[in-house]
């Protein structure tokens, strides 16, 4: 930074020293008073030299000497303008009153740069020591008509837990759900995510970049990252005059829908700037290489409004984002009891087998989510960045199921989760090799089951109150290593309402002995009504090391100590979760979850051979997992019980990327990643837990011929042997025999192959337009997946030819 | 200056917010019950003076460890009975029938017999508005002595027409009660 001050001030004294301070003209002899001043570095107070001082009203030049001092002699009594230029910094403009001798500190700000859009890689990252990856908007476009978690899967150690090919869950190394923190515009997403089929409600189109950050540096948003976390981030504007905005629209063989998303932006000089975006998305039936899906399309409209102003000493942005989506279910997927189930496991094929329809029919999810936010910081100077952020968060959620009679259109589940938090962070940066960021959150949440399902809710009202404090230390060893060190206090209450049947309270569960001060004393027919309360403290803590060796060689090592508290439905489920055909049972016992993660990376950053070698190991004790107890029979018959417990856990495993160049026109990329996960309690492998997968694909690009692509990929997940076995037997009346029921063994191996082109040409006078027709699983090969939940039921998709459009004016 | 006041404004809204979602607390304290509950099957056969009805009841839902198994009597080797089932919801009062809904959407529903009581022939009496069985009103024979089982399931959206194997007609399993029954 100094080398750049130095720079600054050699060019700009070397360029205005042919203006010379004698040229100030004598005027009458009231003009004798003088302007003095010192111009200083806003950041860190260090004089600026050379900095040339304009005096408007005179025409008169002078520029500041070694201690950043300038002075105009003789001036009259009068106002002037003042304007101060120095290289790569904003120019800044003053006025001033003459009328006696002054002597001025004026502060300039030679950062411009980090105003404008994100340039260099390195730079950008959350933090120099953090081992993460990211997607850039070029691999976000291709996912504009698919989800989140679809796009996150490109990247190694990246996985998704499905329902369907709609709903789609990311998971890192294993983990999803709670466990996995979303940031999205600086705001952490609260969207009932503790539910298996309950995906992101994430436009991926109002995105710029994602940042997947599998490290520990995630302290500042929050202590219970164990799997990582994701970061959603906004584009930041150029300060200039100008509007522009883009396009794109896709159409799918397979579903015969897409979507069209637009966005406009409108940039000021000022500083200013606003965007807005929509996108709508409508699928149908989806198919398989055999059969239609019958009911498995959707239906989603999302906008987002920005607006800001940005300059580097204060700023501000508003940000508001709608995304309602409308998720049909496989209407095959909809079964009663373990009969059913092995029904369905059984035939191979779904039940139900109809004629294409855009029609969303039951079972269905249909979500609606409100995010909304205002951010204002100001830097103070030979301090800091201070920032204070509120955001507000509305998440109504209803499931629908095939109901009878008045009940049809009426949803199984409906709750509404409300959420808000305000956030102070103040980024200390007016040390040299030092940079020390604190903070202060404070959150209200509320959930509401809404009343008039007619079933009693699976997750009840509760309210629940957090409170933070953090502070992450980076400090520069030397040019080329960084060290980075963090510690989080975490306060959370949680206060919920809650009927059990007494019978449950009082013997299964033996609650009236371990929480009696949770009654209530109110007793209606079997139900008892309780009012659990529970109170955390967490701590958790990160460390990081990163250090540069020559040819872009870098060596991350991360360790992270992350602390979760049980969520509401691993405490208070409690019921018959009808898509699941399962009853599911939290505990009021469940206790946090404490994870100890050691992540290394070994990296080289090159266009020519890039690779990132990184591998990992999780200690988890209090693991809570969702795993079958036994079997519970009801008026419907036999339904197995899962239920949340506690176990120690380890998982472990490396992720591999490669790129070459192989030749004048031709990218090579590879990956791999391996996991494994153990319960260390039970001895047995971990549920749900991610197979080793590999992927390679070859690009052809050529820049002269309307930067045409052509890329090749290929993907192998092979089959888990790594399961825990949780098969079971249960009695069928019909047939007077026990009949096996396998939930646990896993689908073989597959291997597809995707097909990608992309061209670019003019369009309009200034516009450009980007072709792309891409081939998912090119060999239409039938396979089913583990990690889809809806893989006892039906096949994953089938071929589909995709056609995409993008323009940009 | 901006700034600060868009500081003050931002914990202004925090705290409004606040209050204003805590004055809203208390909503809706009257929980939903269980309203597509199924506490009791009755399946009444008769024969003229001869009468035999089964009937399983649990009224809390959930678990049938507390569920009671009814059943009158014997039934009569060799004879034929007129069955009819009838499903209540005992827990709202006065009890729903249950039966009514499924009569009123006949076509997405059916009853399924069997027993493993050797010569016990249970066939459906009465058809929805497409021709195919519901299995509300039923014809049950009996043949020779013997003991045994006699499960009644009623399917949702089953597959209709079927073989009459509600394996096979897929569908959800709203109800499925078996009885130990005896015939002599």
């Amino acid at each position: 930074m100094t080398l750049k001050i130095f720079l600054c001030a050699l060019f700009c004294g070397f360029f205005f020293s042919s203006y010379t301070q004698e040229s100030l003209p004598k005027t009458a002899q009231d003009c004798e008073f003088t302007f003095r001043g010192r111009i200083t570095d806003f950041h860190d107070s260090t004089p600026i030299i050379g900095a040339s001082l304009y005096l408007e009203n005179l025409n008169t030049y002078t520029i500041s000497d070694v201690e950043g001092v300038f002075v105009f002699k003789n001036l009259c009594k009068d106002k002037y303008i003042l304007e101060i230029n120095h290289i790569s910094c904003e120019t800044k403009r003053i006025t001033i009153n003459l009328d006696k001798n002054i002597n001025k500190q004026i502060f300039l700000e030679h950062h411009l740069n980090e105003l404008n859009e994100i340039i260099v890689k390195t730079t950008s990252k959350s933090a120099k020591t953090s081992i993460e990856q990211s997607i850039k908007k070029a691999t976000i476009d291709n996912f504009s008509d698919k989800s989140l978690g679809d796009a996150l899967k490109t990247l190694s150690g990246v996985s998704s837990l499905n329902t369907g090919n709609s709903i789609v869950k990311p998971m890192i190394h294993g983990l999803h759900s709670s466990r996995l923190l979303i940031i999205n515009n600086n705001v952490r997403m609260f969207d009932q995510e503790w539910g298996d089929e309950h995906a992101p409600n994430i436009d991926i189109n109002s995105s710029e970049r994602i940042d997947v950050i599998k490290g520990a540096n995630t302290l500042k948003f929050g202590s219970d990252a164990i799997g990582g976390l994701i970061l959603i981030r906004p584009k930041k504007y150029a300060v200039i005059d100008s509007i522009f905005g883009s396009t794109i629209t896709s159409f799918n063989s397979n579903g015969l829908g897409g979507n069209i998303n637009s966005e406009i932006v409108k940039t000021y000089k000022s500083g200013l700037y606003s965007k807005i975006q929509a996108n709508y998305k409508q699928f149908g039936d989806f198919s398989t290489p055999d059969y239609s899906l019958t009911n498995s399309g959707l239906k989603n409209i999302n906008t987002s409004f920005k607006i800001g102003y940005n300059s580097y000493e204060k700023g501000f942005n508003a940000y508001y984002s709608f995304v309602s989506n409308e998720i049909a279910i496989l209407q095959s997927s909809h079964i009663g009891n373990v009969n059913d189930l092995v029904n369905a496991i059984n035939n191979k094929e779904p039940r139900v087998i109809e004629d294409f329809s855009y029609n969303i029919d039951f079972p269905k999810q249909s979500i609606l989510h409100h995010l909304g936010k205002i951010e204002a910081y100001k830097r103070f100077k030979s301090l800091g960045k201070l920032s204070v952020q509120y955001d507000l968060q509305i998440n109504r959620r209803k499931e629908f199921d095939l109901r009878r009679g008045d009940l049809k259109d009426t949803p199984v589940i409906d709750l509404r989760l409300f959420t808000n938090s305000i956030q102070t962070d103040l980024e200390i940066d007016a040390f040299d090799n030092l940079k020390i960021n604190s903070g202060l959150l404070a959150r209200y949440q509320q959930n509401d089951a809404v009343s008039g399902t007619g079933t009693s809710p699976l997750i009840p009202d509760f309210d629940k109150y957090d409170a933070a404090i953090y502070s992450i230390v980076n400090y520069n060893l030397s040019a080329t290593s960084e060290l980075s060190a963090g510690i989080r206090y975490d306060f959370s209450k949680i206060n919920a309402k809650k009927r059990y049947n007494i019978s449950d309270w009082e013997e299964t569960y033996n609650y009236d002995e371990i929480f009696p001060e949770f009654e209530t004393g109110n007793v209606d027919g079997t139900r008892i009504s309780t009012n659990p309360k529970f109170t955390f403290h967490n701590i958790s803590a990160s460390l990081g090391y990163s250090t540069l060796f020559k040819n872009d060689v870098a060596l991350l090592v991360n360790y992270g100590l992350a602390t979760r508290v049980p969520n509401p439905s691993e405490l208070f489920s409690d019921g018959l979760h009808h898509s699941a055909a399962r009853i599911e049972t939290g505990l009021l016992t469940m206790n946090k979850e404490v994870a100890n993660k050691f992540v290394i990376s070994l990296e080289r950053n090159n266009n020519d051979f890039g690779f990132i070698i990184s591998p990992y190991f999780k200690q988890i004790d209090g693991f809570i997992q969702l795993v079958p107890v036994g079997i519970t029979t009801t008026i419907r018959g036999a339904f197995p019980v899962w239920e949340y417990n506690q176990i120690n856990a380890q998982i472990f495993g490396v992720d591999i990327d490669l790129s070459k160049k192989i030749a004048d026109k031709f990218d090579y990329q590879g990956s791999l990643s391996l996991l494994r996960g153990n319960n260390l309690t039970d001895d047995i492998p971990l549920i749900h837990m991610p197979s080793a997968n590999f992927s390679n694909s070859i690009t052809y690009r050529n820049e002269n011929l309307n930067q045409l692509s052509i890329r090749l990929e290929h993907r192998t997940v092979l089959q888990q042997n790594q399961y825990p076995n949780y098969n079971f037997y249960t009695f069928n009346a019909i047939l007077q025999e026990d009949v096996f029921v396998d939930i646990s063994t896993t689908p073989p191996s597959y291997s597809l192959f995707n097909l990608s082109t992309s061209a670019i040409f003019k369009a309009f006078n200034k516009g450009k337009l980007k072709l792309e027709f891409n081939i998912e699983n090119l060999f239409n090969v039938t396979y089913r997946e583990n990690l889809n939940r809806l893989r006892y039921f039906a096949d994953e998709l089938g071929r589909n030819f995709n056609l995409k459009i993008k323009i940009n004016y | 200056m901006k700034t600060l006041h868009s500081i003050k404004l931002i914990a202004l809204l925090f705290i409004s917010s606040i209050l204003l979602s805590s004055c809203s607390d208390n909503h809706d304290d009257d929980h939903d019950h269980e309203e597509e509950l199924i506490t009791t099957v009755t399946y009444t056969l008769s024969n003229g003076a001869d009468i035999v009805t089964l009937k399983f009841q649990d009224l809390t839902g959930g678990s049938i460890e507390d569920a009671t198994y009814d059943v009158s009597g014997p039934l009569t080797a060799n004879t034929t009975y007129t069955g009819s089932v009838q499903l209540l919801n005992e827990t709202e009062s006065p009890a729903e029938d249950i039966t009514e809904e499924v009569q009123e959407e006949a076509d997405e529903h059916e009853f399924f017999y069997a027993s493993s009581v050797a010569g016990v022939s249970i066939t459906k009496t009465d058809m929805d508005s497409n021709g195919n069985p519901i299995g509300i009103g039923t014809a049950l024979t009996a043949g020779n002595a013997g003991t045994g089982t006699l499960t009644i399931i009623l399917k949702h959206e089953p597959t209709k027409p079927n073989n009459g194997s509600s394996d096979e007609a897929g569908g959800s399993t709203d109800v499925e009660v078996t009885f130990s029954i005896e015939v002599q």
